[in-house]
């Protein structure tokens, strides 16, 4: 299999180890990966990406422009920055909940409905709100594990969820274990009806 | 031995544990930081490793080891190795017994860093080989390689990953457990170990010999490679390979050279792989180092060879390359069709700018906003320094107004003074930069009688890449807990007229500690000291009530990110706020309170 995903979103929102679990996912089912991580500055509340890139002939850490298969976005604006990475009819999963940018940045008016309504009328596109997928757990922390769910759901991740669900089992923190399962298992069923539909 | 994913930085680290390294030291530095920490997590006798106090001390630490014949490492940015350039050169001349693998992280773009320095040209300047890995596999086995060169040679090495080889992860079949390798000791030997001019002058002629016996050697050495036959060739070094060999791999017939050893010149490689060839492209970062020593051998061989790059204006003098400059201007050159048939992207909404901002109840923005605040319709020059504070130059702190390289707040912020003594000189520096490089500005500014305000931003922490350990932390690599160095003591030996320590988040109490030193002449300084929140429990949450009346002051005051505005009225963002309530302390009708 080959398959370029990228994950992206803004720095504190959980998108590194969304991309180490599909990554180690990938692993266990035999493939080869490489991946890439922003670290540095850009954490603190900046931009961030991850490129995922599963196969045997992938030379460049970085995923190309027009190569993502799959678009894993945290964030709205993130997803349409990003969105030069996605190939012509690849699928994008994008969470409708805007960070808004710092104070006085500019972007006041910024709500992330333009971006949604551009996303969901350009490419092929699930739109999942994270406040809501994640409110039965809590907190909208959750929601990097749901969205590995949504992915898998979809059948755009290219991995089973018993593999992507092991290595959760591996990566999480016990305690946090069963709210974990269940977010995944929340964001499963609602990739799954987007796909039905 | 198992597959481990790991980061390029890990696989470093892996190479040299593999290698039975005897000792690590460095000082952290994006992106080189995670060498030492991965090694950390396999700990095993004989073995030593260090956060140095500066990359200086590093080197020097790293060249003992190998004048005793164990293999040593030590690892920094490219910056750092402006530090450590002082022993560097001189051990250049005088040699290593073990084998010795300086690893300094070059940046493109840059990233996180001051400069776009390019360390091959440092390895030139000292006369010593360098290796430049295109991915984490390559970085694992070229660290091998380089202990094994550095001994047969007797030469310090420079191993120079760049960022994207740093960061990148792939899979790793290392070794579960390591054995340190065995060395003789130290054997005392005055001509050989002190530096004189004379032993200088006769080592530089070795030295320089010797080099063209290593570019000989580098001439069949495995990361120098060659593919296709093309009379067109493109040559790449380092990550722009990788960047190169992704573009052509549908292009098996393209002539691809990598250099994976740049210096000394593989000159015989270097010609057997230009054989034939008409016009070469070189596909590099940061500087046009492959293109100038191909456009020496051009000259030295009167080949017939037009050399492209940076120097002719094909490839961007500045920033990174990438997969997509390579489509374009590999593509270029060998006027392939380059498809890119990504995603529709017209009209799309143009995505809000995300400057790096301090985190959300980071004690340095009370810090900053004190001395704002202290020293508000008085005339003061701010001195910023390198670490997360640096983001004290953001609207609406507003409160950097220099930052130049390591420790120079507190030297740069002393000239100032003797330049426009009518003016508050202020200079803030982190906990572990001022042990790394502040304090001999500190003993400066004391010695020539300056009158400024020397800031020390302690979070008990090495933040910004990523919470390594310091002097003041009380904890190393090696022991349980240590003796803490204390900063205050350290500013009270070297003759500091007063010193404060004050917890930024009791706003009042620090304003006014800012403003009684700055009623005292001569060096003062003021220590803030709170956890950095990235590793300190958050014991409450700060919300805003009904009463909030929407004059935004919080907001236009300190720009904390947890800060937004909703509806004309202020909301505070619960999974980003650490309760610090700085906001609640602004807030003119007791809107803001802790729950």
């Amino acid at each position: 299999m080959k398959k370029d995903i990228m994950i992206c979103g803004v720095g504190g929102q959980g998108t590194v180890l969304a991309s180490k679990i599909i990554a180690a996912s990938a692993m266990d089912e035999g493939l080869t990966v490489h991946s890439a991580e922003t670290i540095g500055m850009a954490q603190r509340g900046g931009p961030v990406t991850s490129h995922v890139r599963i196969g045997d002939d992938a030379f460049s850490p970085l995923i190309s422009a027009g190569g993502a298969d799959l678009l894993i976005a945290f964030e709205p604006s993130e997803a349409v920055r990003n969105l030069r990475y996605l190939k012509k009819d690849g699928f994008v999963i994008v969470n409708s909940v805007p960070v808004k940018p710092t104070s006085l940045s500019g972007g006041a008016d910024y709500d992330g409905k333009a971006e949604i309504e551009f996303l969901t009328s350009r490419c092929r596109c699930l739109a999942v709100n994270s406040d809501e997928l994640c409110a039965p757990f809590g907190s909208s922390k959750f929601f990097n594990v749901a969205v590995l769910g949504a992915a898998a759901g979809t059948g755009e991740l290219g991995l089973s969820a018993d593999t992507v669900r092991n290595e959760i089992i591996k990566t999480v923190p016990q305690r946090f274990l069963e709210k974990n399962l269940a977010a995944f298992a929340a964001g499963i069923k609602l990739g799954a009806e987007h796909s039905a539909n | 031995m198992s597959k481990k994913y790991v980061m390029g930085n890990g696989a470093i680290a892996l190479g040299a544990l593999s290698a039975g390294v005897n000792l690590i030291s460095g000082y952290p530095g994006t992106p080189s930081s995670e060498i030492i920490e991965t090694a950390s997590k396999y700990p095993h006798e004989g073995t030593y490793l260090e956060w140095s106090v500066n990359e200086k001390a590093a080197m020097e630490v790293a060249a003992a080891a190998a004048y005793c014949g164990a293999r040593a490492m030590v690892t920094m940015k490219q910056v750092g190795l402006n530090v450590a350039s002082d022993p560097l050169m001189s051990l250049a001349y005088v040699g290593v017994k073990g084998g010795m693998v300086v690893v300094a992280a070059d940046d493109p773009g840059p990233i996180s860093s001051q400069t776009e320095q390019d360390t091959r040209r440092f390895a030139e300047f000292a006369r010593i080989p360098v290796f430049d890995p295109s991915s984490p596999e390559e970085a694992f086995e070229m660290v091998k390689d380089a202990f094994a060169y550095s001994e047969k040679y007797k030469t310090p090495v420079i191993l120079r990953p760049t960022t994207r080889v740093d960061h990148a992860y792939a899979s790793i079949e290392a070794p579960d457990s390591f054995r340190a390798g065995e060395y003789e000791g130290f054997v005392k030997d005055s001509k050989k170990w002190v530096i004189f001019p004379r032993l200088s002058y006769a080592n530089h002629m070795v030295i320089e010999k010797r080099n063209t016996e290593i570019g000989e050697d580098f001439s069949s050495y495995r990361f120098n490679t060659v593919t296709g036959s093309s009379k067109k060739a493109v040559i790449a070094t380092g990550v722009s390979y990788a960047y190169a060999a992704e573009f052509l791999k549908d292009y098996p017939e393209v002539r691809l050279i990598k250099v994976g050893a740049p210096y000394p010149m593989p000159e015989s490689f270097l010609l057997r792989a230009l054989e034939g060839v008409t016009e070469a492209l070189c596909f590099e970062e940061l500087s046009p180092f492959i293109e100038e020593s191909l456009l020496k051998l051009v000259g030295k061989h009167r080949l017939d060879i037009k050399v492209r790059g940076k120097l002719s204006g094909d490839v961007p003098s500045a920033g990174e390359n990438d997969t997509d400059s390579a489509r374009r201007i590999i593509g270029g050159f060998l006027r392939l069709e380059a498809d890119n048939s990504g995603a529709e992207l017209s009209s799309a909404p143009e995505p809000p700018a995300r400057p790096p901002v301090l985190c959300a109840g980071c004690p340095h923005r009370a810090s900053f906003y004190a001395v704002k605040q202290a020293m508000k319709g008085k005339k003061a020059y701010f001195c910023g320094d390198i670490g997360c504070y640096t983001l004290g130059n953001a609207m609406p702190l507003d409160m950097v107004d220099t930052c130049l390289c390591m420790g120079a707040g507190i030297t740069m912020a002393q000239g100032f003074n003797h330049m426009d003594s009518d003016a508050v000189a202020v200079s803030f520096a982190g906990d572990s930069t001022f042990f790394a490089s502040g304090i001999t500005g500190v003993v400066n500014a004391v010695y020539n009688a300056a009158d400024m305000i020397v800031c020390i931003l302690d979070n008990s922490t090495t933040a910004m890449t990523g919470h390594q350990p310091h002097p003041g932390t009380g904890r190393n690599l090696m022991s349980a807990p240590v003796d803490k160095i204390s900063i205050e003591k350290i500013l009270i030996a070297a003759g500091v007229k007063k010193v404060v320590t004050v917890d930024p988040l009791e706003l009042d109490e620090a304003i006014k500690a800012v403003k009684e030193c700055a009623e005292v002449k001569g060096v003062k300084a003021i220590i803030f000291k709170s956890p950095c929140v990235a590793i300190v429990k958050p014991d409450k949450k700060m919300r805003v009530n009904s009463s909030c009346v929407g004059c935004m002051r919080c907001i236009k005051e300190i720009g904390c990110p947890a800060l937004s505005v909703n509806d004309g009225r202020v909301v505070i963002d619960e999974n980003l706020c650490t309760g610090c309530g700085l906001c609640s302390k602004l807030c003119k009708v007791g809107a803001i309170g802790g729950v």
